[in-house]
């Protein structure tokens, strides 16, 4: 009988458990508000879920989240805002969506709330609030607070660089010490150098780059390449006129640099690579560099094989016409289509706390507060913090406007119909692209 | 009635409401109680096949975009239509949806019938054999194109590693997946692989469906093996042969799932069948319009095919 009450109570306990019944109740559960944020599953979303903790603890609102896998990212939550879903109460939508939220009056307008909680967009690094919070693009429309900043960068294998062999063989090729790439002609000698060496008896390989086909890796890799080389979206002075920018001498270089590196110093196999494909041949010892953004940086660094001091993080070298990265990174936006627009707004009033953004950084995410990173000490809290605020100096995106997947998706065509499947010269490819640009703004009745 | 006891008034009240029913079922005509019965699915079809089929021939006429619904709706007439059928790109992914269908097809049904044609010789242990051969039809599109993603991989695959074995080239040196000429022919490979059991089995029914007696005749006759094969079982077998291949033919001609993961219809557009145009068209860039009107034609292409190719199977059943 003793047993059997014993095992009555176990279960009875376990029921409760199950179901959050008990001493672990939040404050939220028995208000019953819970909202729900909607972002990629990666790294930075686990550190999140983490932060969100104090919000709950301190509001009583519940937090739950919906992390998509990248790959489906884009596809799942722009079908779920062009539905007029409520799945999202808040969500940190892709930087190029802003312009076709806005537009179609998915995202809340923020400027009124931000005026009366006194949040301040000065407070926040210039190219984050132009590239996540801004539509059309340098005015004073807010849609988003810039939540997590991001850009390509690069990380090399520190430990290969160090060896005296590497070293000694470097030099002797190519009549310098092996060291950090300053220029992408740099890049590429240090790629080809280590492409097929053998190194504690196993066959390595230059470079991991992104190549994906299928949703925006091809386009998110080569645009470090093009940016370099002289290519812009557009002429300065007259918006959406792309001949000889696009097109021009210096873009197509840039695509013919790019597609030499990817056929020189790649893994096999790598023609259709993107974040993790390059996460998998950086973290399984098969490549000496690695292009990547920095949102992975922090959980590169804690890998037992490959990260501390064997790993190190660089930025985008320079090309023979400037210095510039792609953008990464996200804003938080509030729904328009969510039933909960009050607690989400409190959400992103919480998180703009200075407190809450130096949490944030600490805990793996990358804080787009001026408070945060122009603290003197900032560019020695993490061995890529330096590299970071360097590349946030010098970031470029891709266009952001309402037709932004057409456009991208004629870009990620022609690119690796050029680079891949080896059809045509990279000059057709970027007249190629500048036809389908063109006719893409022509249906959406654009002057240029 | 008051005497009666609670249960025995459920059961009466039971028998008055089927009587009273049977009553009223009994005064309809057979065709009204045929109505009755199929016009809940008439309805479920009417709102879930024709209704869409009809909005989406209408939106094949419009500027409509599904992201943008507040902007106005212009009828644009056969536009979609023209600039569909005169666009190269479209033509290059019907070569290659017809170059997956055309010879996925033939695979199959060559391979299919040859199992079939094994397994139906029920030699010892033919039973095991054929759930073997059964299993990767029962394999999610998703699961089987993820691993043989890793089967091709050109460093860990095993794919690259047997052709190494027998060819003595590098495993690295080639890459299924990413290379222009090999690719076409890796989603060839990959889909004969899992559908060639289906193939098999719709052939198996129709070798088991041929009585043994005209076998015995023709072995009176003394026909050669040879002889009862084309004259006997390839003739009897052959509705069943092209019923598998319509059904292979209109599944691969709207192949999705297991390409989009293999390739993502890459390298470049080398493998980009028909549907990953169509999805590009109408969930990426949202031009509903326009992808209406694409869906509309691979439809009426499809359709047509299938009704000629029926016209033809029924000949073949006929004779």
């Amino acid at each position: 009988m003793k047993r059997t009450m014993k095992t009555l109570v176990v279960a009875c306990g376990a029921v409760a458990a199950a179901f959050g019944v008990g001493a672990g109740t939040t404050p939220a559960l028995a208000q019953g508000k819970t909202i729900t944020l909607c972002w990629a599953a990666w790294d930075p979303a686990n550190a999140l879920v983490e932060l969100s903790k104090d919000f709950t603890a301190k509001s009583g609102i519940g937090m739950k989240f919906e992390f998509v896998p990248w790959t489906n990212y884009a596809d799942r939550f722009l079908n779920e805002l062009n539905s007029h879903g409520s799945l999202c109460d808040l969500i940190i939508g892709d930087s190029q969506w802003i312009g076709g939220a806005a537009e179609n009056g998915q995202y809340v307008k923020l400027n009124d709330f931000f005026k009366k909680e006194g949040i301040s967009m000065d407070d926040y690094m210039p190219a984050t609030v132009v590239g996540y919070s801004e539509w059309p693009k340098n005015t004073p429309n807010y849609w988003a607070l810039p939540a997590m900043g991001d850009a390509v960068g690069w990380t090399y294998r520190k430990d290969w660089f160090a060896r005296p062999d590497v070293q000694k063989d470097f030099k002797a090729k190519y009549g310098r010490d092996i060291g950090v790439p300053k220029t992408l002609d740099e890049l590429k000698d240090i790629a080809q150098f280590f492409q097929g060496r053998e190194i504690d008896g196993k066959k390595v390989y230059g470079a991991s780059i992104y190549t994906e086909r299928g949703s925006e890796g091809i386009t998110m890799g080569v645009s470090n390449y093009l940016y370099d080389y002289g290519f812009k979206y557009d002429d300065p002075k007259k918006p959406y006129a792309m001949d000889g920018f696009v097109n021009s001498a210096g873009a197509v270089k840039g695509l013919e640099a790019y597609k030499e590196l990817y056929k020189c110093c790649t893994p096999p196999g790598a023609s259709n690579s993107y974040m993790s494909e390059g996460l998998d041949a950086f973290k399984s010892g098969q490549v000496a560099l690695q292009m990547n953004f920095f949102a992975f940086f922090p959980g590169l660094y804690k890998d037992p094989n490959v990260g501390g001091d064997k790993i190190g993080f660089f930025v985008n070298p320079a090309g023979p016409a400037g210095q510039a990265t792609q953008l990464g990174g996200q804003g938080i936006s509030v729904v328009s289509y969510s039933k909960n627009q009050a607690e989400a707004l409190q959400y992103i009033k919480w998180f703009s706390g200075g407190d809450v953004q130096k949490k944030w950084w600490a805990l793996g995410g990358y804080s787009c507060a001026k408070s945060v990173l122009n603290d003197p000490s900032f560019p020695t809290s993490a061995p890529f913090a330096k590299e970071f605020l360097q590349s946030m100096g010098m970031v470029v995106d891709f266009w952001a406007e309402p037709s932004y997947a057409q456009l991208l998706q004629a870009e990620q065509k022609r690119v690796h119909d050029y680079m891949v499947a080896d059809k045509g010269t990279a000059q057709e490819a970027l007249d190629g692209l500048v036809k389908d640009w063109k006719a893409i703004f022509k249906e959406e009745g654009k002057k240029f | 009635m008051n005497e009666l006891s609670a249960s025995s008034r459920i059961t009466y009240r039971a028998v008055m409401v089927r009587s009273g029913m049977a009553r009223r079922i009994r005064g309809l005509s057979d065709r009204t109680l045929a109505w009755l019965f199929i016009t809940p699915t008439i309805l479920l079809l009417l709102a879930i096949n024709i209704f869409p089929l009809l909005w989406t021939i209408y939106l094949s006429f419009t500027n409509y975009r599904a992201n943008r619904a507040n902007v106005p709706t212009i009828w644009l007439g056969a536009d979609w239509y023209q600039s569909i059928l005169t666009d190269p790109d479209i033509w290059a992914a019907m070569q290659v949806t017809a170059h997956f269908v055309i010879w996925t097809v033939v695979i199959e049904t060559v391979l299919g019938f040859g199992l079939a044609y094994l397994i139906d010789k029920k030699f010892r242990g033919h039973g095991m054999w054929t759930t073997i051969i059964l299993l990767p039809m029962m394999l999610s599109p998703a699961v089987v194109g993820n691993f043989w993603t890793f089967l091709y991989q050109p460093q860990i695959g095993l794919f690259n590693y047997v052709i190494a074995f027998f060819t003595g080239r590098a495993a690295s040196s080639f890459q299924m997946l990413g290379d222009v000429t090999l690719s076409p022919w890796a989603i060839v490979i990959v889909d004969a692989w899992m559908w060639t059991p289906y193939v098999m089995l719709i052939c198996l029914a129709g070798l088991r469906s041929i009585p043994d007696y005209i076998y015995e005749a023709a072995e009176v006759d003394r026909a050669s093996k040879w002889r009862q094969f084309w004259s006997i079982t390839l003739p009897m077998a052959l509705p069943f042969i092209m019923l598998a291949v319509l059904f292979r033919g209109i599944e691969n001609f709207k192949m999705f799932d297991m390409v989009n993961l293999l390739t993502g219809g890459g390298p470049g557009s080398t493998t980009e069948v028909a549907s990953i145009t169509l999805k590009r068209a109408a969930f990426e860039s949202w031009r509903t319009g326009y992808s209406s009107a694409f869906a509309i034609i691979l439809f009426v292409t499809v359709f047509g095919l299938a009704n000629i190719y029926v016209k033809a199977l029924n000949k073949v059943k006929s004779r």
